[in-house]
């Protein structure tokens, strides 16, 4: 990117400002959800189940009753009475917020204890006593499709499998034809596990209704508040809860990468606790019910082929996949999308010819998949292209640079229609993989290699180029429950000056507060510093859809800078007001508007905020603000490559990643230390699943990794330290040119990682190896091949 | 559940509070005393984002209880400003990104402080390894091992 235009003290775009957000959290003095204490507030604790699969013969709250501080229990006949039982998910399927007959799930909420301390609602949930009677559990997905499996959406009428949905993109008889026709096929089964997003911050909420007023507050966990409240009214409407009476906050999040887009039953039971008590109840879900009951991610099970010619040009691609969503489809997907946005899976190559399928099945685990700090389904997609692009340059012996670079979008054919039907907005793929490649020294690399392996030892050196698909979206395809995802800023010019920007998303990290100031800075030349960004109360800022799926510079970054040359149009109005010309004389450079050819003759932004209060002209309204609902005209395609090297100790079979280079293509920048921070972050939940997390089951459906003991995050240990580096390919669409970048990294990394392992044990014949690369997975390879030490 | 009279200090104020027998030090911290900058994340002693000094040394306030604490020093975040002077290891978080969401800052430095007490000039491996019982979901780390490197060094011209 080139240098920033406006100066430090303005502190536009391009700038490392340091955050605005930090002062409170380095002090200890953020305000999470569970720092909020109320007057008579009540705490709620969830009985949960043992079994995936049960009848509920009897639940007995007596017991729990008799404990002093315990004041009820809440259980599914309690919400039938008000049919709040059931909740809608976000893909219109169904979901039990309390269970009056049946559970689905291991940790499926079973009852609800309210009572005067945290303490002693745990109490109370030892003393509920409930009678299951087990039931035959479906837990792996093949066997779910078995014309014997037993059907367990009973509640749905007509349900006679345990089919979700089956999704197509492409033209499958040209790939079949494209395939028929080639020279190699390659074909690789893949499991992309699944895992949890284990932000540091459980979720949780505390409801407060007020019986006087009828107004419910809720302070909650959540990436996308106003979307929750249009659902809290739609799903409550008929127990009076009215959409202007119910406020959403959203306070500081700690982290959230997808796991608080949905609304778990958790947050409902409270509010209907806090609106038949009339006191506020607070729930904030510990680490274990928050790994093993919160929506989950991926869990896709895919079989893809790559068809090639001789010399390596790919020319069909092919991909047959089931996806385990648990006992609802409660993916976080847009509506129209049940396979999210799979169909990304061509990646960066130029394929004439692709055919993807997507079947979802229910079984008995909880419900999803939402992401895991990706783009909706684009973590599955490119690890299944990235990897079988490695397979196929294994067998045909080919550098996997090269067969890359070979097939690569060519840089000049931008925008580029893909064979599922997306339109990449720009790109240039060689230059970030020839930048990388320069990076970590790979000619070099590759002989160390050849020198290592002649020793013996097992080092491995890959690639993940990839291409994501962000900034949803375009309000002709995309929607949430018929609620189109534009973003939103609220923008108000004070009279000295200085700024008020609110808008529809909610940071949880990610930094807002300081990169959206800063876009305002760029647009009007009000220093950043002097730009207050709010978000996440419902009751204050504009509607909008909500921070997830890298969708936040994309969508409400794009708002604010509109709203901002809203402004800056009515601010030429009132300059020229000023200074006694047509606004046709006036130019604009950050900060201030000038008369062409006598440029001392000029007034400041500053200058103008005042007169628009004081000052302004005859015939115009008072006061300096605009507002814009922003409507992407396409999504857009940040890129990178990344190289990864790992060496494989024989003796343990753990895999060390000695280098991660990684080039990202997020368009234009706001403030470079932030992305890089994004970039850091999304690498570590890269190799996070690429080497130690999972979430599994044995055959009775109980959860064998539930809690941190077992869910392995990275530390500070197994993670390296990152080498980043950018190229700047802007977005054509965008309003200043940005793409998003708080996922890419995610979505690169596992396969980078993983190729770079397969690349070490290539020349004892192994093609694939699933993630989670565990040593112990590793290990037994190594021992099958006659080399664990 | 028994009760018991405690005295402790905390960020240099004493305290005398009546708790029960159970009740963590971190829900101490958080919910009697109101110091809300320690944090709890899991159940099982991993995260450390509810690490405080307990004389001087850093514990898992989640796995301490309050009346282990009883004649202790304790020091949370909110006790490493000084006279409205930010701590090195705070300045050093802000100045080099070390924090994103801020859930596991407050432990996180807390660690950080109690190794540089230890030892001013760490190397990024002893700095990784002092804080690898601290989980940070959002950083990926980098940026921490410098902020943390970054404070060792203004600590050694002070
Ligand atoms: S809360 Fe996780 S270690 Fe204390
Ligand atoms: S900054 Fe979010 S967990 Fe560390």
């Amino acid at each position: 990117m080139s240098e920033p235009r406006t100066s430090p003290e303005v502190c536009g775009m391009g700038h490392s400002m340091k955050r605005k957000e930090d002062p409170r959290f380095i002090r200890g003095k953020g305000n999470y959800v569970d720092d909020i204490q109320l007057p008579g507030m009540l705490h709620m604790d969830i009985v949960r189940s043992p079994f995936a699969h049960a009848k509920i013969k009897s639940i007995d709250a007596s017991k729990a009753l008799k404990i002093p501080g315990v004041l009820a229990v809440i259980t599914g006949e309690t919400l039938a009475k008000y049919n709040l039982h059931w909740m809608p998910t976000l893909m219109s399927d169904t979901q039990m917020v309390l269970p009056t007959e049946k559970v689905m799930y291991q940790a499926q909420e079973v009852a609800a204890v309210i009572a005067t301390d945290r303490y002693v609602a745990a109490d109370g949930v030892e003393a509920v006593e409930v009678d299951y009677e087990p039931l035959p559990v479906v837990v792996d997905p093949f066997k779910a499709l078995a014309p014997d499996a037993p059907v367990l959406r009973t509640d749905k009428k007509d349900k006679k499998d345990n089919r979700i949905f089956h999704w197509q993109a492409g033209d499958r008889a040209a790939t079949d034809k494209a395939f028929a026709e080639s020279d190699v096929v390659v074909k690789q089964d893949m499991y992309i596990p699944r895992i949890h997003v284990a932000s540091i911050e459980t979720c949780g909420c505390v409801a407060d209704f007020d019986r006087v007023s009828g107004k419910l507050t809720v302070y909650m966990t959540t990436q996308a508040p106003h979307a929750v409240r249009t659902v809290f009214a739609l799903v409550a409407g008929h127990v009076g809860l009215s959409e202007e009476k119910i406020r959403i906050i959203s306070p500081d999040i700690g982290g959230g990468f997808g796991g608080k887009v949905p609304v778990y039953p958790g947050y409902v039971i409270a509010v209907a606790a806090s609106v038949v008590i009339g006191k506020p109840v607070k729930w904030v879900e510990d680490r274990m019910e928050n790994l093993q009951a919160d929506s989950f991610a991926r869990d896709y099970h895919i079989h893809a082929e790559l068809a090639a010619k001789k010399d390596g040009t790919m020319t069909a691609l092919r991909i047959k996949t089931l996806a385990d969503h648990g006992y609802a489809d409660a993916a976080a997907n847009p509506s129209k999308f049940p396979a999210g946005l799979f169909s990304i899976c061509t990646g960066s190559y130029a394929l004439k010819h692709a055919f993807a399928e997507v079947d979802g099945v229910y079984t008995n685990k909880p419900p999803g998949g939402i992401a895991y700090r990706c783009s909706f389904r684009v973590t599955e997609a490119v690890h299944c292209i990235e990897r079988i692009t490695d397979v196929l340059a294994q067998e045909l012996k080919m550098d996997p640079a090269e067969l890359r670079l070979k097939n690569f979008i060519p840089p000049e054919k931008f925008p580029w229609k893909s064979a599922l039907g997306w339109e990449y907005d720009s790109g240039n793929y060689p230059a970030a993989l020839h930048k990388a490649m320069e990076i970590v020294g790979y000619e070099a690399l590759r002989k160390e290699q050849a020198e290592k392996r002649a020793r013996g030892e097992l080092m491995g050196i890959c690639i993940s180029s990839f291409t994501e698909i962000v900034g949803a979206g375009p309000s002709k395809q995309f929607d949430i429950l018929g609620l189109k995802m534009f973003d939103s800023c609220e923008l108000r010019i004070h009279p000295t000056g200085k700024a008020l920007a609110r808008f529809g998303t909610k940071s949880q990290g990610q930094g807002h507060e300081t990169t959206y100031a800063q876009i305002i800075a760029e647009e009007l030349g009000i220093p950043a510093a002097q730009v207050q960004v709010e978000e996440g109360d419902t009751d204050t800022a504009p509607y909008g859809l909500g921070t997830y799926a890298s969708r936040s510079t994309p969508t409400a970054g794009a708002a604010g800078s509109l709203a901002a040359r809203k402004v800056r149009e009515k601010a030429k109005q009132i300059a020229a007001h000023l200074l006694e010309c047509s606004p046709d004389d006036l130019v604009w450079e950050p900060g201030k508007f000038s008369v062409k050819g006598a440029p001392s003759r000029s007034k400041t932004i500053q200058e103008i905020a005042l007169a628009a209060y004081t000052n302004h002209p005859q015939g115009m309204e008072a006061g300096l603000e605009a507002v814009s609902y922003y409507d992407p005209p396409n999504l857009t395609f940040p890129f990178g490559s990344y190289i990864a090297v790992v060496d494989i100790d024989r003796g343990t079979g753990q895999v060390k990643v000695r280098r991660f280079v990684a080039v990202d293509d997020c368009g234009n920048i706001i403030n470079p230390m932030i992305v890089d921070g994004q970039i850091h972050g999304g690498l570590a939940m890269g190799l996070a699943p690429a080497l130690l997390e999972e979430i599994s089951y044995d055959d009775e459906g109980n959860i064998t990794g539930g809690s941190f003991m077992d869910y392995l995050l990275p530390t500070a240990v197994e993670t390296p330290s990152w080498e980043t580096a950018k190229t700047v390919t802007p977005s054509p669409h965008h309003p200043f040119g940005a793409k998003g970048v708080g996922e890419s990294a995610t979505v690169g990394a596992p396969p980078a990682i993983a190729n770079a392992v397969v690349d070490a044990l290539a020349h004892l014949g192994v093609r694939h190896v699933e993630i989670p690369i565990t040593p112990e997975k590793v290990w037994r390879l190594l021992k099958e091949k006659g080399l664990a030490e | 559940m028994s009760r018991h009279d405690i005295q402790l200090s905390v960020n240099g104020a004493t305290h005398r509070v009546q708790v029960e027998s159970r009740l963590l030090l971190v829900h101490l911290l958080r919910e009697n005393l109101r110091l809300t900058g320690t944090h709890i994340g899991c159940d099982t002693t991993h995260c450390g984002a509810c690490t405080v000094l307990l004389d001087g040394d850093p514990v898992k306030s989640c796995t301490v209880l309050a009346v282990q604490a009883e004649g202790s020093q304790i020091t949370t975040v909110e006790g490493l400003e000084q006279d409205g002077k930010l701590h090195p290891v705070q300045e050093a978080f802000w100045e080099n990104h070390g924090l994103q969401c801020g859930y596991c800052t407050p432990g996180m430095m807390i660690t950080g402080c109690a190794l540089l007490a230890r030892d001013k000039n760490p190397s990024e491996a002893q700095i990784r390894e002092a804080i690898s019982g601290n989980l940070c979901r959002c950083t990926g780390y980098s940026n921490i091992v410098k902020a943390i490197q970054s404070a060792a060094e203004h600590l050694r011209q002070q």
